[in-house]
C-alpha cells in the first residue's frame, strides 16, 4: 500500500529536511556575487563609468544593503519566480531560462536513456560472467568511458556522423514542440556523447551491487533449492538492484545536466548551458545565478523524488 | 617501498600508468628543451599543414607547431589537476576529520553542507565560480577544487567515524592527548588510505574539467597553449582539418586513463580484504 502512514511520516519528514538544504543551496547561489573581486558595482557598470552612475548602479541594485537582507531580497524574489533581469538584454531571467529550459532536457533525458539501455544490459553480463574475458572487456571499456572527455568524443561523432557520413545534423537544436521528430533527430549525436560517461557508470554500480547480491546466502540457498541461474537472476537479483539503479540515476541527474553544459558548447544548442557560458564570460550575473539555481533545484528535486520513490521499492527503507 | 613494489610487480596496467605519469612530467618540466618550436611561433605562410618531417604533428591553423603546442600544454594541464586537487584535499579532509572526530552538531551542520554542495552539478558551479573570480586557469582550478571538496570531507569524516572508535585512540585520550595530537597523530593515518585513492581518482577528474573548461574559453587564455584549448580550435577547423583534434584528446584520455588505473591498483593494493598477506 502507497499511503500507509509509516511512509506518509516518511515523506513528510523528507519534505521537512530539503528545507534546510534548499535555503543553503540558494545562499551558495547568491554568495556567488560575494566572490568577485573588489566593487561589483564599479565591474558592472564598465570600464569608464563615471562616478555617478556607480553610485546609480549601487542604488538600483540594492548594493547599499548589508549582504543578508540582499540574500533575504533575493530568496524572497526567487520564490516568487522572479530571477532578476539580465544586466545584457534586460529580458527576465526565468524567462530566458524557460524558453531553453527544453533543450537541455531533452538532451539529459536522451542520455540517461542511452546510459541505461546501454549501461544496465552490459552491467548484468559483465556480473554474471564476473572473471571472464566478457567482464574484463566490458570493465575495460567502461574504464575508458570515465576517461573519456566527452566533449572530444562529441567532435569524434560530428566529423564521422555529420560531415564525413552525413547522417545527423552537426550542429543546433530544433524545438520538441514545434517539431518532435526534427528535435530528436537533432538530439541523438550530443545525447551519445554525453551518455559515454553514464553508461560506464551505470556499467560499474550494477555490476558491483549484482556481484554482491549474486554471491550472499541467500541466493546460494536459492542454487541448493535448484532454481535455475537465470531464475535466480531475473527473480530475485535485479529486484534487489533496483535500489542501485534509483542511486545511479540521482548520480546522473546532477553529473548529465553539468556534462550538457559542454557538450551543447560543441553542438551550438541554444540550451542552458550554452547560456551560462556565455553569462559567465560577459559577466552576466544574473543570469549565471539563475541557471546555477535552476539546476541545483532541479538536482535537489530529483533526489527527493528518488528518496520517496526507495520507499517504494524497498519497504525496509520505510520501516526504518 | 617494498609494498609499492609488491603490488606494481602484480599489475601491470598500473606499472605502465605510472611509466606514462612520470614520463609526461619529465615532459612537462622540460617542455622548453623537448619541444621542437616555440608553442606561440607562427608561421601564416605554413597553416594546417599535414604532418611531416619538420612538424611531426602537422601545423594549426595560424601556422603553431602541434607537437609543441602538445609538449607546452602538459605543464598547464597537470598543474591544474594537482591545484584543483591540492584545494580540494586542503579543504576536505581538515573538515571530514572534525566533523568525523567531533561528532554532535558541528557534525550536522557540516553533513547537511556537504549534502547541499554534492547538489551542485560540478562544472556548472566551477562556471559560476570562474564567472565571479574572473577568467583564467587558476581561478578555474580554484572552482574545481572547492566543487571537489565536500566529497571528499564526506568521505574523510565516514573513515573518522570508523577510526574514532579503535581502541587506541581511547587510549590515547585517556592518556591525556590533546585534540590535535589525537587527531594527526591516531586518527588520520589510519583513516587516510581510502582518501590517497580518491585523491588519485579525482586527479583524472579535475584533468578532464580542464580541459572542459579551457575547451569553453574559461580556463587556459589563449596564446597559452592548453590541451582543452586546442581541441577548441581544432572544432573551428573540422571541416578543413579533422586531423587536429585526434592528438590533444588522445593525450587527455590517456592521462586521465593513467590517473585512474593507478587509482583503481591503490584501491585494490589498499583494501584489506584483498592483501595476500
Amino acid at each position: 500500500m502507497l499511503a500507509n502512514a509509516p511512509r506518509l511520516m516518511l515523506v513528510g519528514r523528507r519534505l521537512v529536511q530539503f528545507v534546510p538544504v534548499i535555503v543553503l543551496a540558494t545562499f551558495v547561489v547568491f554568495g556567488l556575487l560575494k566572490l568577485v573581486p573588489g566593487d561589483l558595482a564599479a565591474t558592472l557598470a564598465g570600464e569608464y563609468a563615471t562616478e555617478e552612475r556607480i553610485a546609480q548602479i549601487r542604488e538600483s541594485y540594492g548594493l547599499n544593503d548589508p549582504f543578508l537582507v540582499q540574500y533575504g531580497r533575493w530568496l524572497w524574489n526567487a520564490m516568487q519566480l522572479d530571477l532578476s533581469r539580465s544586466f545584457q538584454s534586460n529580458e527576465p531571467v526565468l524567462e530566458q531560462i524557460m524558453h531553453r529550459f527544453p533543450t537541455t532536457m531533452l538532451l539529459v533525458v536522451g542520455a540517461l536513456l542511452v546510459s541505461l539501455v546501454v549501461g544496465v544490459p552490459l552491467g548484468i553480463l559483465a556480473a554474471t560472467n564476473a572473471g571472464s574475458r566478457l567482464d574484463v572487456a566490458v570493465t575495460s571499456l567502461s574504464s575508458f568511458g570515465v576517461a573519456l572527455p566527452n566533449f572530444w568524443l562529441a567532435m569524434i561523432l560530428v566529423a564521422t556522423f555529420s560531415l564525413s557520413w552525413g547522417w545527423f545534423p552537426a550542429t543546433g537544436a530544433v524545438r520538441f514542440g514545434t517539431d518532435p521528430a526534427g528535435a530528436i533527430w537533432h538530439a541523438v549525436l550530443p545525447s551519445i556523447a554525453l551518455a559515454a560517461g553514464g553508461i560506464a557508470e551505470v556499467v560499474r554500480q550494477l555490476r558491483s551491487a549484482l556481484i554482491e547480491i549474486l554471491s550472499s546466502q541467500y541466493v546460494r540457498t536459492l542454487y541448493a533449492k535448484g532454481l535455475s541461474p537465470s531464475a535466480i537472476l531475473w527473480k530475485h537479483g535485479l529486484k534487489n538492484v533496483a535500489v542501485t539503479l534509483l542511486t545511479v540515476i540521482g548520480l546522473l541527474a546532477s553529473r548529465l545536466l553539468g556534462g550538457a553544459v559542454v557538450i551543447e558548447a560543441v553542438f551550438a544548442i541554444p540550451g542552458m548551458g550554452s547560456m551560462v557560458v556565455r553569462a559567465a564570460i560577459v559577466k552576466d550575473f544574473p543570469v549565471v545565478q539563475g541557471v546555477v539555481f535552476t539546476m541545483v533545484i532541479l538536482v535537489i528535486a530529483i533526489n527527493l523524488v528518488i528518496d520517496l520513490l526507495y520507499t517504494i521499492v524497498d519497504p525496509r527503507v520505510a520501516l526504518k | 617501498m617494498k609494498s609499492l613494489r609488491d603490488w606494481l610487480g602484480g599489475n601491470s596496467a598500473a606499472v605502465l600508468a605510472l611509466f606514462f605519469l612520470v614520463a609526461l612530467f619529465t615532459l612537462a618540466l622540460m617542455a622548453p628543451l623537448i619541444a621542437p618550436f616555440a608553442p606561440t611561433a607562427q608561421n601564416l605562410g605554413n597553416t594546417l599543414a599535414e604532418p611531416s618531417w619538420q612538424h611531426w604533428m602537422g601545423t594549426d591553423d595560424l601556422g603553431r607547431d602541434v607537437l609543441s603546442r602538445l609538449i607546452h600544454g602538459a605543464p598547464a594541464s597537470l598543474f591544474a589537476s594537482l591545484l584543483a586537487v591540492g584545494v580540494a584535499t586542503a579543504i576536505g579532509v581538515p573538515v571530514g576529520l572534525l566533523a568525523g572526530f567531533l561528532g554532535g552538531w558541528v557534525d550536522d551542520a557540516i553533513s547537511r553542507v556537504i549534502d547541499t554542495l554534492l547538489s551542485f552539478p560540478g562544472i556548472v558551479l566551477a562556471i559560476g565560480v570562474t564567472g565571479a573570480l574572473g577568467i583564467g586557469l587558476t581561478n578555474a582550478m580554484l572552482a574545481v577544487g572547492i566543487v571537489f571538496a565536500p566529497g571528499l570531507a564526506r568521505l574523510m569524516r565516514a573513515q573518522t567515524l570508523v577510526v574514532k572508535q579503535e581502541l587506541y585512540v581511547d587510549a590515547s585520550r585517556c592518556f591525556g592527548a590533546s585534540l590535535s595530537r589525537i587527531l594527526l597523530k591516531h586518527v588520520m593515518p589510519n583513516a587516510v588510505q581510502p582518501v590517497i585513492v580518491q585523491v588519485t581518482l579525482l586527479l583524472a577528474v579535475a584533468l578532464l574539467a580542464e580541459a572542459s573548461l579551457s575547451f569553453l574559453g574559461l580556463g587556459v587564455q589563449p596564446p597559452q597553449p592548453s590541451w582543452g584549448g586546442m581541441l577548441a580550435r581544432a572544432y573551428n577547423y573540422m571541416e578543413l582539418a579533422p586531423e587536429q583534434m585526434y592528438a590533444p584528446g588522445i593525450a587527455i584520455l590517456l592521462t586521465a586513463l593513467a590517473f585512474n588505473t593507478l587509482g583503481e591498483a591503490l584501491r585494490q593494493a589498499l583494501d584489506p580484504t584483498r592483501r595476500r598477506r
